[in-house]
């Protein structure tokens, strides 16, 4: 059976300065169920995007054969005619509308303009039978949990009579019984000679269920495998070792007391309020030190550190939060300023910074308070404060009355940690603080963060680039399903290390 | 983007960068997003101007101008800080007519003192703003929607109190406050021949204001360069301090050979000024900007999103209460009908005057401007004999205009990144 029903070969992506996929070849065989691998960033996503059209032929370079044919898709919908089709982690249902109408969104089964209602549904009730989902096909998806709006997903898929089915992250959101299903469906239409790509971060589901593996690493293929030759440190030890790339600025910490321990810390997610996304977390920040953490997609970083940050993200939040020894409370935002701390997020567009406003106002945002007197701003003051940060932060702009929006990445991210420092906060989190900016301001940011830390502040840094925890800080907690699976100094942590850790609360999930 | 200094390689932000204490003049860039409102109303004066053979700037239809549209403009400042936050007071035109109402009831029927009324009146304003602006801040229904229901509320309010018919008359200092003139102090004075006479106390009034906003701009320079910010070349700034004293000079010697200065005139004038100050300077007015700039990082810096709004809201409700009641006085009557369609004056005030659809921009100056070019082209037209329909249709297609030149300069400068 050495069909091959996908060959990509030599694809290049390339955005604005970013070398997203470089000469990445993937074959896919007829009826296999094959598993891509890499860690957050390495392209996997990207990947698909090409296949499914998602980024037009045109705007990368490289060939799509798909049954023996070349392929030039010019969007989603011609992928879909050939029977490819792609399955989000964030599942894309409308949820006021049925079952049926859902499954036959955009393909209705309609007779001149008129939809054929006996059809629909019978059609729909036939497909929930293949994909065993025990619904009406007239039940609006709202009414249903996450595990049957991805069956819902299948069955939509199958309508379309799909060829090659991919799943990015399938049971990242379900629960053990619902993935163990979503997996015997899979090997079900297999049987049925349908092909499936899963991008997955459970090894052990990864190695249950595929028939090879490829892993990808940097925008590069590193290697593809059949499974029964593999083992789990072997797919671990190819989605890690990233090129030490970066210089890090030497540093040699001075740990103080104490400054931040989270006790207990559950957090459940707003839409599924019955699932908990930080589950029982522990951690320990100390004065002077940098403490990493380190998680794969949806392990629960950035919505433990909203969670901590004034509650800004999650429902049901429990857990205490001690700072320098006292308990405290910190309901709002504005309390976990008041004390002392400061998130300084992965998303500086959509959350950090107001685009259309100038540096110096962007700066005083979170500050306004220091820079005023019974409610009035001291404009020069503001000024003066603003055009102080541009000189030892090195922010690169005419003058702090340029707007933030036309910096580059580097630039803004800058503004945004000289934000968080005139708040002289005492813990600081940092959340992705390199991304998407080039390698000489990256170093910039590093230096900013260690001399941060000798004023004696503790630093919490979320990275998904494992050489960037690697290389600067000093000890680093790892998240897997929304639990700490680790602790590890940086003396004692390797990527293969971490990445074990970071992998681990999966494999303990039974297949 | 201009070129920066680039840093060659890597330097770590140690110690102060390269000296920055050049005060060099700020590069002149015309922006015509900035200024383009003024030159608007400068050439819809200047035509209709032409148009009607001077009439326009005559003393007395100067006067009328302000009067007629004093509380659209009062309106208008309330509107533009709701519409900066991102948010939309469609209910604005009721509430005026509830208030005038609610005062009419306590001046005329109750024959409360007038003081006693007026601050109840501006409460009442108030509380009418904290139940909209709790819907929109605390429950999260959008602002169209809750003064939608508004409109028609305080339309019935309206209603309830006065039955079909209008309450009047309102005392003396009421109907003063809508209609009347600063009294001569101090006597006339000749102009010569061409012009006349004009009242001495409002020139002196007119250059104690000029002097003051010249004086204002003088010291903000002189701060802006005892701090190394970047400032205007002089001869610039002499001109940005010139072109309006001459402008306000000739506005008052107008009205001095009418009437004198209107009551409203001064009103509008402090609330301009107070809530230029807010808007610029005050840490509420700061927090109005950032929520409709972007309301997740605001939330995120720790400003206290809901409450910057239900508060807002409050302001809304007690401008409309002052509008209320100039109205009323001006009228001398509190009618069911009163304020039909206001929030679509001030609505559009705001948006012509420079306010962006999507948030966080927008000037309180700006939307006065954009008021008076709505008051230049209404009072304009109806100077010329024009019909109630064309006037509607030049006043739809300015906003119109208004509103798509934003979105194009703004698709502009994204396309140009």
């Amino acid at each position: 059976m050495t069909d091959t029903i996908l060959r990509m070969s030599g694809i290049t992506k390339t955005f604005p300065g970013v070398k997203a996929l470089q000469d990445v070849n993937l074959d896919v065989r007829r009826g296999e169920i094959h598993s891509i691998c890499g860690e957050n960033g390495a392209g996997k996503s990207t990947l698909m995007k090409v296949l499914s059209g998602v980024y037009p032929h045109g705007t990368y370079e490289g060939d799509i054969e798909f049954e023996g044919e070349p392929c030039k898709f010019s969007g989603i919908r011609d992928s879909e005619h050939r029977g490819i089709v792609i399955i989000h982690q964030e599942l894309a249902l409308a949820s006021n509308l049925s079952i049926a109408e859902n499954i036959f969104l955009g393909n209705e089964q309609a007779k001149r303009g008129w939809i054929d209602w006996n059809r629909t549904n019978a059609a729909a009730d036939e497909l929930l039978r293949r994909v065993g989902l025990s619904e009406r096909a007239v039940t609006p998806v709202i009414e249903l949990g996450v595990g049957k709006q991805q069956l819902v997903e299948i069955a939509k898929a199958l309508s379309k009579q799909v060829k090659l089915l991919i799943l990015d992250e399938p049971t990242a959101a379900l629960n053990d019984e619902d993935s163990a299903h979503l997996l015997d469906l899979l090997r079900g239409l297999r049987d049925e000679g349908i092909t499936c790509v899963i991008i997955s971060h459970k090894l052990n589901e990864v190695m249950g269920i595929s028939d090879r593996v490829t892993i990808l690493r940097d925008g590069k293929t590193i290697w593809t495998a059949n499974t029964p030759e593999l083992t789990e440190e072997k797919i671990i030890s190819g989605m890690v070792g990233r090129d030490m790339e970066h210089r890090y600025p030497d540093h040699t910490p001075k740990i103080g007391a104490e400054a931040l321990r989270i006790e207990d810390w559950t957090v459940f997610s707003p839409s599924q309020p019955d699932r908990p996304l930080v589950n029982r977390v522990n951690m320990t920040l100390r004065r002077g030190e940098i403490v990493g953490l380190a998680g794969l997609m949806g392990a629960g970083r950035t919505e433990l550190a909203m969670s901590v940050f004034g509650r800004s993200y999650g429902v049901n939040i429990s857990g205490r939060l001690v700072k320098d020894g006292q308990e405290i409370q910190a309901r709002t935002v504005r309390e976990a300023i008041d004390h002392g701390m400061a998130y300084a997020t992965e998303d500086r567009k959509r959350y950090g910074l107001n685009l259309i406003e100038d540096i110096k106002r962007n700066i005083s945002a979170a500050a306004l308070d220091k820079l005023a007197k019974a409610g009035w701003v001291d404009g020069n003051e503001e000024f003066r404060v603003a055009d102080g940060f541009r000189a030892s932060m090195n922010i690169k702009a005419p003058s702090v009355e340029a707007v933030v929006g036309k910096l580059s990445g580097g630039n803004q991210q800058k503004v945004v940690l000289s934000k968080w420092i005139l708040t002289d906060p005492d813990i600081l989190i940092l959340d992705e603080p390199t991304r998407g900016i080039d390698v000489g301001a990256k170093y910039e940011i590093y230096t900013i963060i260690n001399r941060l830390a000798d004023e004696g502040k503790a630093i919490l840094v979320i990275s998904s680039e494992l050489p960037e925890l690697l290389g600067i800080c000093d000890r680093i907690y790892t998240l897997s399903a929304g639990r700490i699976t680790g602790e590890v100094p940086r003396a004692e942590a390797t990527q293969e290390s971490l990445m074990t850790l970071m992998t681990k609360e999966a494999q303990e999930v039974a297949p | 983007m201009t070129a920066a200094p680039t840093s060659t390689g890597v330097q770590a932000g140690k110690g102060p960068a390269a000296p920055h204490g050049d005060t060099a003049p700020r590069r002149v860039n015309f922006d015509i997003k900035q200024s383009g409102i003024y030159i608007a109303l400068a050439l819809v004066v200047v035509l209709f101007t032409a148009l009607t053979g001077g009439d326009l700037l005559g003393p007395q239809n100067l006067s009328n101008i302000i009067v007629q549209f004093s509380y659209i403009l009062v309106l208008a400042i309330g509107m533009v800080l709701i519409i900066i936050a991102g948010h939309i007071d469609l209910s604005v035109g009721s509430v005026v007519a509830a208030t005038g109402a609610f005062a009419a009831v306590m001046m005329v029927d109750w024959d409360l003192p007038w003081p006693v009324a007026v601050i109840a009146t501006l409460v009442f304003g108030a509380m009418i703003g904290a139940w909209q602006g709790y819907w929109v801040a605390y429950f999260n229904i959008p602002a169209f929607i809750v003064t939608l229901a508004g409109m028609l509320l305080f339309r019935a309010v309206t209603m309830w109190i006065l039955g079909n018919e209008g309450k009047g008359p309102f005392p003396d200092e009421i109907r003063t406050l809508g209609n009347g003139f600063i009294p001569g102090f101090l006597g006339n004075i000749g102009l010569g021949e061409a012009l006349g006479g004009a009242d001495l106390f409002s020139i002196i009034l007119g250059v104690a204001v000029v002097v003051g906003m010249a004086l204002v701009q003088v010291r903000a320079r002189a701060a802006r360069i005892r701090y190394s910010q970047a400032v205007d070349p002089m001869w610039l700034f002499a001109l940005k301090v010139a072109v309006p004293a001459i402008l306000v000079m000739f506005f008052v010697v107008q009205l001095a050979r009418f009437r004198n200065l209107p009551w409203v005139l001064v009103l509008l004038a402090v609330l301009v000024v107070g809530y230029t100050l807010v808007t610029n300077r005050a840490v509420f007015g700061r927090q109005i900007y950032a929520v409709g700039g972007n309301l997740q990082a605001a939330t995120l810096s720790g400003v206290k999103v809901k409450s910057v709004v239900f508060w807002l809201f409050v302001n809304m409700g007690v401008l409309s209460a002052v509008a209320g009641i100039i109205f009323a006085g001006r009228l001398n009557l509190a009618g069911p009908t009163a304020g039909n369609s206001f929030e679509l004056d001030a609505i559009a005030a705001a948006f012509i005057g420079g306010a962006a659809v999507q948030g966080g921009v927008g000037k309180v100056v700006g939307a006065i401007t954009g008021g008076m070019i709505m008051a230049v082209i209404n009072n304009g037209m109806s100077l010329l004999g024009a019909e109630p329909k064309e006037v509607m249709l030049v006043k739809g297609g300015v906003l119109l205009a208004a509103v798509a030149f934003d979105v194009w300069s703004k698709r502009r400068t994204a396309g140009a990144k």
